[in-house]
Parts: C-alpha cells; structure tokens; sequence
C-alpha cells in the first residue's frame, strides 16, 4: 500500500515538475495544488480507472503532434467567438466580447481585479466535484490553468458564445479553465470547437441559478493523435435546466469526466455524448450526476460507434440522496461494434436512497442489424450507404439531446460526411 | 415538473419506519440447541489448522493443501470494495472448530444421532428421515410413491450429522457425502478438483476457507447419470462466537444432471459470527447442474445488533460443451452479505443463469450478485436480480459480464431491478460490462421504484390489508425468480419473503 502511495506522488512529481503556477487567483490555486499532493495521480488498475490507463495523461511530456487546421463547425450560427490559440487567449481572431446580459472576461483579466464573483467561484465546483471520488487532473487544471473565460449570464443572450480552440503546434500541453455564471432566469448556449493542443485539459465550472438555462455543445477534434482530458462540474439549481452534448470523432485518448449536482427542486439535467472512432481510438464518458433535491430530471445519453480496434468506455452513476424524493433518472449507454477487434467496457451504476425514485439504467453492445441492412439493400440502398445510415439511427438518440435544430442539422450533416 | 406530492407519501412513511422499529424477534430460526460441544482453541494459527485436519482425519496432502492456503492467508488484506459497513472483524476472537460432544464417535448411521440433534433439524423442517419430501409442504402425504426425494446432508457448526438416501444414491453410482469423508473415500476425484475452479489464492475468505474449512458436501455425478432425488444440503451454526467454514464440491460428470439445494439458518445472538463458505461445480460436456440456496442466517436485531456476517464465494465452471449452470438464491438473511455466484463458461455453447432475490430489512447490508465469464463459443448467459430494501438496509447488485474475444456470437441478458420500501433504505446497482468481440450481444437494464401504488390501491380494493397486499406486490416483483426454484424451495421462499418484510410497511 505505501509503495502504491509512493508511486501515485512520484508520478504527480514528474508530471508537475516543469509547470508553474500562474499568477493571479493564488489562494484558489494553492489550495487546488494542495488538493493535487492529496491525491497524487491515477495509476493503472484502480478502481476509477480501471477501463483506461491514465498513463498518456500523467506522462510527462505530451505527444508530439503537428498543427491541424480544422474547418469552422459552425460556419453558419451567428455567435460570439472567443478564440484560444496554443492555450493562450487571441484577441485578434477573437469577436467583440459586449454583448447584452452577457458579460464576457479573460481569467487572466478577471483574476487581475480587487474584486470579482470569480476569486470565490474558481475551483470551487471542482472541489466539490472531488467526493467521493477524487479526479486529480481536475485539481491539476484548477492549480496551473494558463487562461480561460469567465461568463455571467444575467440576461437571455441574444447568440451563442463559441469558445474555438486552435493549434499551431507549439504549445503542446495546454490547460484552460472557464467559468460560467448562469443567474436566475438567465440563458446562454455555449460552444467549444477544436482542440487546444497535442494534449489538452479543460475544466468548465457552471452554475445555474434558479430558473436559469444553460446549453453546452462540444466537438473534441478529429487530430487522430490528440490526447484530451476534460471535466465539467455543474451545478443545477431549482427548476433550472443544464443541457450538454459532446461529439468526438477520432483522439488516441479521450476522458471527458462531468460531475453535475441537481441541487434545486425541480432541476433539469441532460448529457449526452456521440462518439465515433476507430484504430487506437480510446474515449471515455465518465459521468456523475447526484441527485441532491426533490423533482429533478436527469438523462444520460452515450452512444459509440467503433471500429478497428477502438474501444468505447462509459462509467455513468447515477446517485440520489434521500432528500431527493420524485427523481426521475434515466442512463443508456450503448456500443455498436463494426468489428470484433473493437471493445466496449462499461459499469453504469445507481445508487438510491431515496424511495419515491423512478430511476433506469440500460447497457446494451453489439453489431450492425443485419435484419435492417437487409431491408435497406432490399429497398434498393447500396450496402455502404445502408451502413452509414443504420450507424445514423444509432446515434440518434444521442442527437436529439441537442436543443437547437440548426446546431444538430450541422452535426448530423458533419457525422454523415465523416462516415460516407 | 410535476408539483411534489409530499403529503400522501409521509403518512405511509412515518407508519412504515415506526412498524420497522417495533418489529423485533421475527426471527423464527433464532433458537438455540443445548448441547454439549467441543471447541478447538479460540484464534488461528497454523496449530489450528492442523487440529481441523487432524479431527478430520486428513491424509498427509490435505493438510499441506490447507497449511499452504493459511500461509498465503496471512499475507492478504481484507476486501473494502463492498458496499458494505461493518467494524474490523478480529479473526482470533472466534472459534473455529466446534463439534457436538456426542459426535466424538461418528456415528455409522442416522439412527445414532443424538436425538437432540435429530430435533434440530426436526424443528428447522427438515427431519433426517428417509422421507418423500420436505416437511411443511402441503400435500406431502399425498404424494406418490414415486414422488420426488430429497437426500439431506446436515451440517451442525463443524461437522456433517450425515446423510440421508445414501444407498440408493449409490445404486446409481451417485456419491454424496460429507466432504471430510469424501478426502478420506474418494481422495482422486477431491485431488483433481478441489480448488480447480476456487483456486486458494482467489481471495481473502476463500483463502482463509481454504485453511480452515470444517465440512460441508461432495457430489459427483457420473457420466451419464441423471440424479435419481434432489441433494441438499442444511447448514446449521448453533455455537456461539464460531465461524462456520463450510466447502462444498459439486462435480457432474459428462451428460450428468443435479439438482442441489442449500439451506442456512442460526440461533439469535447479540454477537456477530462469521462464515465463510466456499462452493465449487465442475461441469463437464452436456452436465447440467442446478444450485438453489435459501439463504436465512440470523440477520441481526432491528437495531443491527448480533447477525451473521456471510461472505460466501461460489463460482462454477461449465468446463465441457453444451454444459449448464443455474444458480438460485433467496437471501433474505445475515447482518452482512457478500457473495457472487459465477460462470466460467468455458465449454462451446454452455449456458449460466442466476436469479436472484436478496431482501435487506432494518439494518441488513447486501453486496450480491454474480459475474458470467464467457469464453467459450455461442456462450449464453442470463442474470435476473431483483433486490428488495426495506427499514434502514443497504442492498447492493453488483456485478461482471465480460465477454472474451474468443467467445463469438455469445449472448447475455441481464436484468437487475431494485425496490424500495421506505425513504430511509438505500438500493444500488454496479454492474460491469466487458465486451470484447462484436458477434456478442449484451444487454443490461436496471430499474428502480418503490411498491405501486395503483396495484396496492387495487389489492386493497379487493380487500387485502396492506400487509398482505406489499407481500402479493412484491411475490409478483420476484415472481420471474421464485418459478426458478424447485417447487418446495419456491414455497419456502415465497412465504420467506413475506416474513422478511413483515413489518416493513404500515
């Protein structure tokens, strides 16, 4: 056990030995790097980790990776764009900021402030997020994250803001950290596009106020070499609703964790994920959402498509406390396998104490339906095209936790491009 | 967002948690039988060890086999994964050997027992008789001559009473005795298989049951053979601040097929007592084996005090072709469950099932389920588990399918649904699914609710108190489980489910 203990510092210690921790927000920081030597860092076979080998995240030197230029998603949206370029804030490619009920700062600019709502809100749903299980690379981030933004939303706003990630290829490694402040009745829908380097961590902390309403839609990158290692901590409050939907395609490794609280009566919660990915690919959902007040809803939603030797990961838990009588909870997972060199691993669990719960989960993994591509070619559709189409159908229920139908016209758009 | 409906539920609630609270003793097995025993020193070492093979006459390699396990024993650590709660068990503070004075001299056949003994079974419902069937099931009496048997194996703390059917087990070339005289009689087959599939160093309590097991059953089914009766086996631990270590080897030869059922009970204790049993089934090319267990331990007071902690391993290996496993179990007992009756499917086309009830009533904890292995070819498995929480119980499913990259076009279903009676019981689902080909189709549902309230209001309707109208509820909830029993192990747990909620609602 000791040596086990010994390994876990002495990874964080090579891990962390060329970072330094920025300036501004330093008792958030400190506390997060304090955190961090707590923890130590994930090594193979335990029990959180146990489906991915956290080895490509605590190496101390990323993948080597070249720029990749990767074609504007969402081309036709009308939205606020702030553009992070090799982790660093690029004002010069980035859109005008004002915008009505929208207040939108820098980390860099808001932690430079005497006074501002972020000094205590930074790191503090992460925190939170590390009970009971501890996710140390969230702390890692909150303790040495170069930049990000800091949004609160007093007001339903008017276009989306599209945080786009953009690399060149000379900073590797790069951490962000944003905030976003979601106040009562408040609307926003916030976009992330790209990747941010050969290797990126993000860490997104929102809170949503009572009766606010928060949209999140991410694409993770198709660099085929990209490593990404995400969090997300919400925190939902009553009759507040969070949405968020993620589409991966390719990434030698992908850990997106999220860790969302429904902590209002009545609270909505809803993620999802389409995940589609061959040879080397290895992405994984990691998912906890708590249930801390009564009435509220929660879906999760992942669907992955895999091929060549991918292997698809889904750990969602569902856990409702007794305070949280009349929860509805519902998680699906599901794998189609293109081919039997792929695998998919998965433990979705619940967990309930309280007894007026309605509360599923299903798992399901398998092959294409040959009873539906036989139909298909029966109706005339060439075998390709009955297979991208039959994959479609797939991920649909994924899709459909998209909100905006202009947004999910795009991605579906997109994925069918990608699969054809 | 439906508006809350606070107000209907509190008034079912209150009821439900003060009923909880009053029912105390509901235990009908918690009697103890006066008798005198003899105990092996208190604690473990390897002395103790070697006093257990000594009593139990063990040649040379046994002891060996055992000292060999309780060496790799005291380098292991205890399991925490469990969703379990329980204080530090200190393993010196128990018994664990104890046998009945009048046992000294093994008796040559049942008509020796101490009549004392002989009563306790007798008041359990399972008379050491050469008798048609279990007593307590209605239409016994009438039942043909040709009926179904059932041959007993009684296990008192830790030692086998004896068996019953034994000759006519043996005209068909079945053998089924205690496993100390099956290490004595038949050492070749207990050599080839014991510990084939529950190797010594799986883990803790297997390990440690590997040093110390007092007794338990041996089957072997020849090849071709269809068992002529059902075999079962009653444990029963009366000794106060003893474990009980029980193993059990099942071994059905090619085309063999059994049937064996298991029963537990214990007196009420304010202690808590341990047992940790090992069992073990071979099945060979076209063997089918069917194990059904009635899991009532003494589950401890309302108030959690005393109970049995149970940390039980089985696992069996469907080792030829076309072999089938089945396992069944009621657990409705013990203060702490941990137990996970496995496949290993090996064979090409072996099938396993496991249904499950487990109960968890005032302060139980449960931590079940089941893990299915396939490795062979067109593989089948299916799990059915339905965990029932009431009081303040914690009741845990936890579970492995993992399908290998060699086992093509396999399948598995599993099914897990949980219900909740009161607000202040816990009810948790963890399973794990590995799949690793892709002709393989797995499917795993959960769900989780509480009784409903239009089939309640309907029971009612037709008159039904509410008492008797959960118990039809949740019978019906359990329904998919109770018809795979044999059918008076079905009759036994269907009114072992009512009385383990008893109470449980206003």
């Amino acid at each position: 056990m000791m040596a086990r203990a010994q390994a876990k510092q002495d990874a964080l210690s090579a891990r962390i030995a060329a970072l330094a921790l920025p300036e501004g927000l330093r008792p958030a920081r400190d506390a997060a790097l304090a955190r961090l030597s707590g923890m130590g860092l994930p090594l193979r076979r335990e029990e959180y980790w146990i489906y991915t080998d956290p080895a490509r995240l605590n190496a101390a030197e990323p993948p080597a990776l070249a720029a990749e230029g990767e074609a504007d998603f969402f081309a036709a949206l009308d939205r606020a764009r702030i553009v992070f370029t090799d982790g660093a804030f690029d004002a010069a490619a980035s859109d005008d900021l004002a915008q009505a009920g929208v207040e939108i700062e820098t980390l860099s600019d808001a932690a430079s402030r005497d006074i501002h709502w972020v000094r205590d809100f930074y790191g503090s749903l992460e925190t939170q997020g590390q009970t009971p299980v501890a996710r140390p690379f969230a702390a890692l981030n909150t303790a040495f994250a170069a930049d990000g933004v800091v949004i609160r939303v007093t007001a339903e706003a008017t276009r989306p803001v599209e945080l786009v990630y953009r690399s060149t290829g000379t900073v590797s490694d790069p951490i962000l950290h944003h905030c976003v402040k979601v106040e009562g009745g408040a609307a926003l829908t916030l976009l992330e596009v790209g990747f941010a380097g050969a290797r990126y961590n993000t860490t997104l902390e929102v809170d949503v106020a009572d009766g606010g309403r928060f949209n999140h839609i991410r694409t993770q990158g198709r660099a085929h070499e990209r490593v990404a290692n995400t969090h997300l901590f919400a925190r939902v409050g009553a009759e507040a609703v969070f949405k968020s939907f993620t589409l991966s395609a390719n990434g030698i490794l992908t850990r997106n964790e999220a860790v969302i609280e429904l902590a209002g009566a009545a609270g909505v919660a809803h993620i999802a994920g389409a995940a589609i990915g061959e040879a080397g690919f290895h992405h994984d959902d990691t998912v906890f959402i708590t249930h801390g007040a009564p009435g509220c809803e929660s879906r999760q939603v992942y669907k992955k498509v895999l091929k060549n030797g991918a292997v698809g990961v889904f750990q969602g838990k569902i856990l409702v406390r007794q305070v949280a009588q009349k929860t509805d909870g519902y998680q699906i997972s599901q794998s189609l396998l293109l081919d039997d060199d792929s695998q998919f691993l998965a433990k979705p669990e619940l967990e309930i104490y309280a007894d007026d719960v309605k509360c599923s989960h299903g798992s399901t993994s398998g092959a294409i339906d040959e009873t539906g591509l036989f139909y298909l070619r029966s109706r005339g559709v060439p075998e390709a095209e009955a297979r991208v189409l039959l994959v479609l159908a797939f991920l649909a229920e994924a899709l459909q936790e998209i909100e905006d139908e202009t947004i999910a016209e795009e991605i579906r758009s997109r994925l069918e491009s990608w699969l054809l | 967002m439906a508006a809350l409906d606070a107000e209907v539920r509190e008034g079912v609630d209150r009821e439900t948690v003060e009923t909880v609270q009053a029912m105390a003793g509901k235990y009908k097995h918690g009697w103890e039988t006066d008798i005198e025993m003899e105990f092996a020193p208190k604690g473990l070492n390897e002395d103790i060890v070697r006093l257990i093979s000594e009593k139990n006459g063990e040649p040379e390699w046994m002891l060996a086999w055992r000292l060999e396990a309780y060496q790799r024993w005291v380098k292991m650590e205890e399991p925490r994964w469990a969703m379990l709660n329980y204080p530090e068990i200190d393993y010196q503070d128990q018994f664990y050997y104890a046998k009945p004075k009048s046992m000294a001299e093994k008796p040559k056949s049942l008509d020796e027992v101490d009549p004392k003994l002989l009563a306790t079974y007798e008041k359990l419902g399972i008379p050491l008789k050469e008798q048609m069937i279990l007593a307590g099931v209605e239409g016994a009496e009438n039942a043909p001559a040709e009926g179904r048997k059932v041959a007993v194996d009684a296990v008192f703390d830790s030692v086998s009473l004896g068996t019953t059917f034994k000759d006519e087990l043996a005209k068909a070339g079945v053998i089924f005795c205690s496993i100390s005289e099956a290490i004595r009689e038949h050492p070749e087959l207990v050599k080839k298989y014991l510990g084939s599939v529950v190797p010594q160093s799986d883990n803790f309590f297997a390990t440690l049951n590997s040093a110390v097991f007092s007794d338990g059953s041996f089957v072997y089914i020849p090849e071709g053979v269809r068992c002529p009766m059902e075999l079962s086996t009653y444990f029963r631990i009366n000794a106060e601040n003893t474990g009980q270590f029980e193993r059990t080897l099942i071994i059905a030869d090619k085309g063999a097929y059994v049937s064996y059922l298991e029963g537990c009970t214990a007196p009420q204790r304010d202690t808590n007592q341990l047992h940790a049993a090992v069992v073990e089934i071979v099945a060979l090319d076209d063997a089918e084996v069917k194990y059904s267990t009635v899991q009532n331990w003494y589950p401890g007071d309302e108030n959690g005090k005393g109970g049995i902690y149970n940390f039980v391993t089985k696992r069996a290996d469907c080792r030829g072709d076309r072999s089938k496993v089945m396992w069944t179990q009621v657990e409705t007992g013990s203060a702490i469950t941990w137990k996970y009756p496995s496949c290993i499917l090996r064979g090409d086309d072996s099938q396993g099932e496991f249904y499950s009830i487990a109960i968890a009533n005032n302060m139980q904890q449960a931590d079940t389920g089941t893990k299915m292995i396939h490795l062979g070819k067109n593989t089948r498995s299916r799990i059915v588990s339905k965990g029932i929480s009431a009081g303040k119980a914690q009741n845990t499913y936890r579970g492995l399918v993992t399908m290998h990259p060699k086992a093509k076009n396999s399948r598995n279903y599993t099914q897990c649904d949980s219900l909740l009676i009161g607000d202040q019981c816990g009810a948790h689902t963890v399973p794990y699914i590995e799949v690793k080909n892709n002709s393989s189709r797995v499917e795993h549902e959960a769900t989780t609710s509480k009784v409903d309230e239009d089939q309640l209001f309907y029971c009612r309707s037709r008159g039904m108190d509410e008492e008797e109208a959960v118990a039809l509820v949740v019978n019906g909830f359990c329904k998919e489980v109770l018809q795979a029993l044999p059918m008076e192990f079905a009759m036994e747990a269907q009114s072992l489910v009512a009385i383990s909620l008893e109470g449980s609602v206003g």
